[in-house]
C-alpha cells in the first residue's frame, strides 16, 4: 500500500448563490492516476483551483505528505511539487518553446541549458518537441506537451491534467498516456479530470465522482462501465440516442471546391473542399480543433462569402449569399462558441431568439418585429429543448454553458431547415442533455433534414453520423460510411495522411 | 478594499437611477467648484436651474429652452444609433455647419423669390448637407479602415474653415456694406423658421426632434433595423453571424446622425441665429455628445437629457449675465455632468463588494 501524497479533508468554498465544494475530501496516492468526474459545474475546477494555490478554501484542510498544505498562490504550490495542464494553454504564438517555458520559470536558465533540459525531459518521456519551434506553427498536440514539459521541468510529484485529450488526434491520445503511464510508474500522481469515460476506463485506477460540489461516489473506473460512470454523475439513468436506418433521399447541400485565405496569419485556409450530405443524412466532419472547423462553419453560414457555385443547396447557388438569404433558402447553422457568436450574451433569450429566427419563422413583416411572436418562438424552444432559465428575458450570458447551448441547438433545429449545419452540438452539455441532443438530431435526419455535424468528439459522431470525414489542416478527407471505421483508422485519417502532403 | 463584481444581468434599477445620480453628484462639484470661483454655490445652482423655469424672467427664458434643447435632442438622437452599435460620430459639429451653409446656399440663390417651397427645398439640403458630410468618414473607414472618430472630429475644423470662407466669400450679403455673414434668412418670409406658437420657442426644429424621438423609440423597439443596431453594438460576431453587412451599418449610422446634425443646423440658421456667420455654431455638435449619453443613448432619456443641458446653457447665460461666472465654469460644468454619468454607470453592469483585504 503507497502512502497518501495529498489528502483534501472537508474543502469547501461558496460563491455567491453556489456552494462550489461542499466538505470535499478525497486522497491521492503518490503515483497514482486519479480520476475526478463530473458534469459541468459539478465543482471540478473549483477544487483544482484550490490544490493549485489560485482559490482559498473557506474552510477545510488539506495535507501534502502528512504535513499542512495552503497554497496561497500558484508559486507556493508549484514549489510544494504540484503542476498543472489548463485546458486552454497560456503559450505565445510569435515565440520559440523554450521562450514559453523560460517566461513561466521562476529563474530560468540560460537558452542552450534550457533546451538541452526539455530534450532531455522530452525524450525520457517520449514528447518529441523542438525547443527552437515557434509556437504558432505547432499543432494542438504539439502545444500540450510544451505546457507538459513546462510543468515536468519543475519535477513534479502532482500533476494535476485539465481535459487533456479534448484537441489530440487518437493516435496523440495514445502517445501521451505512455507518458502519463511512465510518470505514474516513477511516482508521479496525476489527477485527472475529463468528460471521456473511455478514457478514464483505461488509464485511471481510482476516481471521485463529483455531483453538485460534492462527493457522490469514489471507485474503481476499470471495474464499471463507461454506462455506470456517466449515470454515477448525472446521478439518474437516461438513454443513450440510437440510430435508425434512415432513408438517404437526393443530394440536399453540396459543396464544391471550397477555397478561402486564412483570416489571420495563425488562421487555417480551406483548400479546395468538396462534400454532400443527402436528405435524411447526417454527415460527420472529426478533426483537430484549429484545423478549419471556423472556418468551414463561416463559409457555410455565409459570414465569409465564397464563389457562387462553391456551396450549393438542393441545387441552387448559394455560395455568394448572404447569412440571411441562406436561412431564407433553407440553411440553418450553429457555430461552437455560444456566447457572442451564436448568441449575443447582454441580450435576453428572446432577443437571442430573433437574431436568426426571424427569417424563417416569420417573426416580422416588413421589419417590424412582432415580439409577441418572437416570444412564443422562445417559449417553444425553451420547452421543446428543455433549457433551464427562469424565463425567457433572461440574459443569455446568465445561462449555465449547457443550457445555453440547448436553446442555440433548438432555436436552429425548430427552424425546420432543410439543412442543418452545426460545429460542437454536445460541447460541455451534461451527459444527458447531450444524449438527448444527439437523439434530436437523429430524429431531424429522419425527416428528411440533410445534416453536417462537426465535432472533435469521435464518439458523437460514431452514434450518430452515417459516414465519416476528416479534416486536416483545411484539407477535407474523401466521407466514408461510418459503419467501415474503427478508432485506428479515423486516427490516420485525422492525422497522418493528409498531414504529410500539406507539409 | 473595494471589489467590483459583474452582475450577470445588467441592472435596469440603477439603469435608471444612474442619471440622477450623476445630476446630483454634478451639483455638488459645481458647486464646489462655484465656491472655489468666489461665488455662492446655492445662489449660483438656483440660478442655473431654477430660474430660468420659476424666476422673475421665466416667461423669456422658457421659450430660449426648447430653441436650445431642440437641435440637442435631434443630433443626440441621431448620434445615440451610431453610437448603440459602436460606430463613434464625434463631429456632428461639422455636420451641423454643412447642413446649415448647404441649406442656406439653396435659399439664397433662390433670394428674393416668394413662394412657400424654398423652405422645403431649404430642410432637405440641410440634411443632404449633413449627410455628405458625414459619409467621407463612413467611405474612409468602409475603403481604408480608417478611425471614425478621428476623420469626423477632424471634419469639424475643415467645416469651420469652409464656414469663415463661405461667410466672408461667396454666401456674404451683397447689401451689408461690407459687413461679413450672409443675408438674414430669418428675416425673409420663404426662408423663416418662426415661431409656430409665439413664446413658446416652439418652430420647425422643435417639431423635427420631437418626431425623431418619436421614430427612433420605434425604431430601436419594433424595428429589424433598430434590432440590428443593438446586436451590432453589443456582440459585433453575433451580429454578422445573424447577417447584419457591418459596413451598410457603418453608412446607415454616420449617414442618419450626419443628415439630422445637417437639419439641426438648417433649423438653427434660418430661425434663433438667423445668418450663416463665421461663429453662428456654438457646439451644439459636441454637447450633443453628453445629452446622448445623459440619456442612456435611449430616445425618450435623450428627450430629458435635453432639456436638462439646454436649461445649463440658458442658466449658465444667465450666471455669467448675473452674478459674472466666467463661461468656461459652465462648459467644465456640463463636462463633470458627462464624467459623473460614466463613472456610476459601472453600477448597471457591476456590483460593489467590500471585501476585506486578503493577503
Amino acid at each position: 500500500m503507497t502512502q497518501d501524497l495529498l489528502a483534501l479533508e472537508g474543502l469547501t468554498k461558496a460563491y455567491p448563490g453556489v456552494v462550489a465544494n461542499d466538505a470535499v475530501s478525497l486522497t491521492i496516492r503518490a503515483g497514482e492516476v486519479h480520476a475526478l468526474l463530473g458534469e459541468n459545474g459539478a465543482g471540478k475546477s473549483t477544487l483544482v483551483k484550490m490544490i493549485y494555490g489560485l482559490v482559498k478554501p473557506d474552510s477545510g484542510a488539506m495535507t501534502l505528505d502528512g504535513a499542512p498544505f495552503e497554497p496561497a498562490d500558484p508559486r507556493v504550490a508549484r514549489a510544494a511539487g504540484i503542476g498543472m495542464v489548463f485546458q486552454h494553454f497560456s503559450l505565445f504564438e510569435a515565440l520559440t518553446v523554450a521562450e514559453n517555458i523560460a517566461l513561466g520559470m521562476e529563474n530560468p536558465p540560460k537558452t542552450r541549458e534550457l533546451s538541452r533540459q526539455i530534450r532531455e525531459v522530452s525524450e525520457t518521456y517520449g514528447l518529441p518537441l523542438n525547443p527552437d519551434r515557434t509556437v504558432g506553427t505547432l499543432s494542438a498536440g504539439e502545444r500540450q506537451r510544451v505546457e507538459i514539459i513546462r510543468c515536468l521541468l519543475q519535477n513534479p510529484r502532482l500533476l494535476v491534467m485539465d481535459e487533456p485529450t479534448s484537441v489530440l488526434t487518437p493516435q496523440e491520445v495514445d502517445i501521451l498516456f505512455t507518458t502519463l503511464r511512465k510518470l505514474s510508474a516513477e511516482g508521479t500522481a496525476i489527477l485527472y479530470i475529463s468528460h471521456k469515460l473511455e478514457e478514464i476506463r483505461a488509464l485511471c485506477e481510482r476516481a471521485t465522482i463529483l455531483r453538485g460540489g460534492k462527493v457522490v461516489e469514489t471507485c474503481d473506473p476499470r471495474e464499471e462501465s463507461a454506462r455506470s460512470l456517466a449515470e454515477m454523475m448525472v446521478g439518474k439513468s437516461f438513454a443513450t440516442a440510437t440510430r435508425q436506418n434512415a432513408k438517404v433521399g437526393a443530394p440536399m447541400l453540396v459543396v464544391d471546391g471550397l477555397h478561402t485565405q486564412a483570416a489571420s496569419s495563425f488562421g487555417t485556409s480551406l483548400k479546395d473542399i468538396s462534400l454532400r450530405v443527402a436528405e435524411g443524412e447526417i454527415l460527420g466532419i472529426g478533426g483537430v480543433a484549429g484545423n478549419g472547423q471556423d472556418e468551414l462553419l463561416a463559409a457555410l453560414s455565409g459570414e465569409a462569402r465564397t464563389m457562387p457555385g462553391a456551396v450549393t443547396l438542393r441545387g441552387e447557388h448559394i455560395g455568394s449569399l448572404p447569412p440571411r438569404a441562406r436561412r431564407a433558402a433553407g440553411l440553418c447553422v450553429g457555430p461552437e462558441e455560444r456566447l457572442g457568436h451564436a448568441a449575443a450574451p447582454s441580450l435576453s433569450l428572446t432577443e437571442n431568439a430573433l437574431l436568426t429566427a426571424d427569417t424563417r419563422e416569420g417573426l416580422s413583416t416588413r421589419g417590424f418585429i412582432s415580439w409577441r411572436k418572437v416570444r412564443a418562438f422562445t417559449e417553444k424552444v425553451i420547452a421543446n429543448f428543455d433549457v433551464r432559465t427562469p424565463g425567457p428575458e433572461v440574459a443569455a450570458q446568465a445561462l449555465s454553458g449547457g443550457n445555453l447551448q440547448k436553446f442555440v441547438m433548438g432555436r436552429e433545429m425548430l427552424q425546420r431547415p432543410a439543412a442543418l449545419v452545426i460545429n460542437q452540438p454536445t460541447w460541455g452539455v451534461d451527459a444527458a442533455a447531450a444524449a438527448s441532443i444527439r437523439q434530436k438530431l437523429i430524429e431531424l435526419a429522419g425527416e428528411g433534414v440533410a445534416i453536417l455535424v462537426i465535432s472533435q468528439d469521435l464518439d458523437e459522431l460514431f452514434e450518430i453520423a452515417d459516414r465519416f470525414a476528416a479534416l486536416n489542416e483545411g484539407r477535407l478527407s474523401p466521407a466514408r460510411p461510418m459503419a467501415e471505421l474503427d478508432m485506428e483508422e479515423i486516427g490516420l485519417m485525422l492525422g497522418g495522411v493528409h498531414g504529410e502532403e500539406a507539409a | 478594499m473595494i471589489a467590483l463584481e459583474k452582475r450577470p444581468n445588467p441592472s435596469a434599477f440603477w439603469g435608471y437611477l444612474t442619471p440622477l445620480l450623476a445630476v446630483v453628484a454634478t451639483m455638488i462639484a459645481g458647486g464646489l467648484m462655484f465656491a472655489a470661483l468666489g461665488k455662492d454655490p446655492f445662489q449660483s445652482l438656483k440660478l442655473i436651474f431654477w430660474d430660468p423655469i420659476f424666476g422673475e424672467f421665466a416667461f423669456y427664458y422658457r421659450g430660449q429652452l426648447l430653441i436650445k434643447a431642440g437641435p440637442l435632442i435631434l443630433i443626440a438622437i441621431g448620434l445615440s444609433l451610431g453610437f448603440r452599435a459602436g460606430i463613434w460620430n464625434i463631429g456632428a459639429e461639422g455636420q451641423y455647419v454643412m447642413g446649415a451653409i448647404f441649406g442656406a446656399a439653396v435659399g439664397l440663390a433662390l433670394y428674393p423669390a416668394e413662394t412657400r417651397w424654398i423652405f422645403p427645398l431649404m430642410v432637405v439640403f440641410g440634411a443632404i448637407g449633413g449627410f455628405v458630410w458625414a459619409m467621407i468618414p463612413a467611405i474612409l473607414k468602409t475603403k481604408f479602415n480608417t478611425n471614425e472618430i478621428l476623420v469626423s472630429l477632424l471634419l469639424v475644423y475643415v467645416a469651420e474653415q469652409f464656414l469663415a470662407k463661405m461667410a466672408f466669400g461667396a454666401l456674404r450679403n451683397p447689401d451689408g456694406q461690407g459687413f461679413p455673414g450672409s443675408r438674414n434668412l430669418a428675416q425673409w418670409s420663404s426662408s423663416s423658421n418662426s415661431e409656430i406658437i409665439a413664446g413658446t420657442g416652439i418652430h420647425y426644429g422643435v417639431v423635427a426632434a420631437t418626431i425623431a424621438v418619436l421614430l427612433a423609440a420605434i425604431l430601436l423597439s419594433r424595428h429589424r433595423i433598430g434590432f440590428d443596431i443593438r446586436i451590432m453594438g453589443v456582440a459585433p460576431k453575433a451580429a454578422a453571424f445573424s447577417g447584419v453587412n457591418p459596413q451598410r451599418m457603418v453608412f446607415f449610422c454616420l449617414g442618419i446622425s450626419g443628415a439630422l446634425a445637417g437639419l439641426a443646423g438648417l433649423f438653427e440658421v434660418t430661425g434663433p441665429s438667423g445668418q450663416i456667420t463665421d461663429s453662428f455654431n456654438v457646439g451644439y455638435g459636441f454637447t450633443a455628445i453628453i445629452v446622448a449619453f445623459l440619456g442612456r443613448l435611449n430616445p425618450i432619456g435623450i428627450l430629458f437629457a435635453g432639456l436638462l443641458i439646454g436649461l445649463t446653457y440658458i442658466g449658465g447665460d444667465a450666471a455669467q449675465a448675473g452674478i459674472g461666472l466666467p463661461g468656461a465654469a459652465i462648459q467644465a460644468f456640463q463636462g463633470m455632468l458627462l464624467f459623473f454619468l460614466l463613472a456610476f454607470d459601472l453600477l448597471t453592469q457591476f456590483r460593489i463588494r467590500w471585501a476585506r483585504a486578503t493577503a
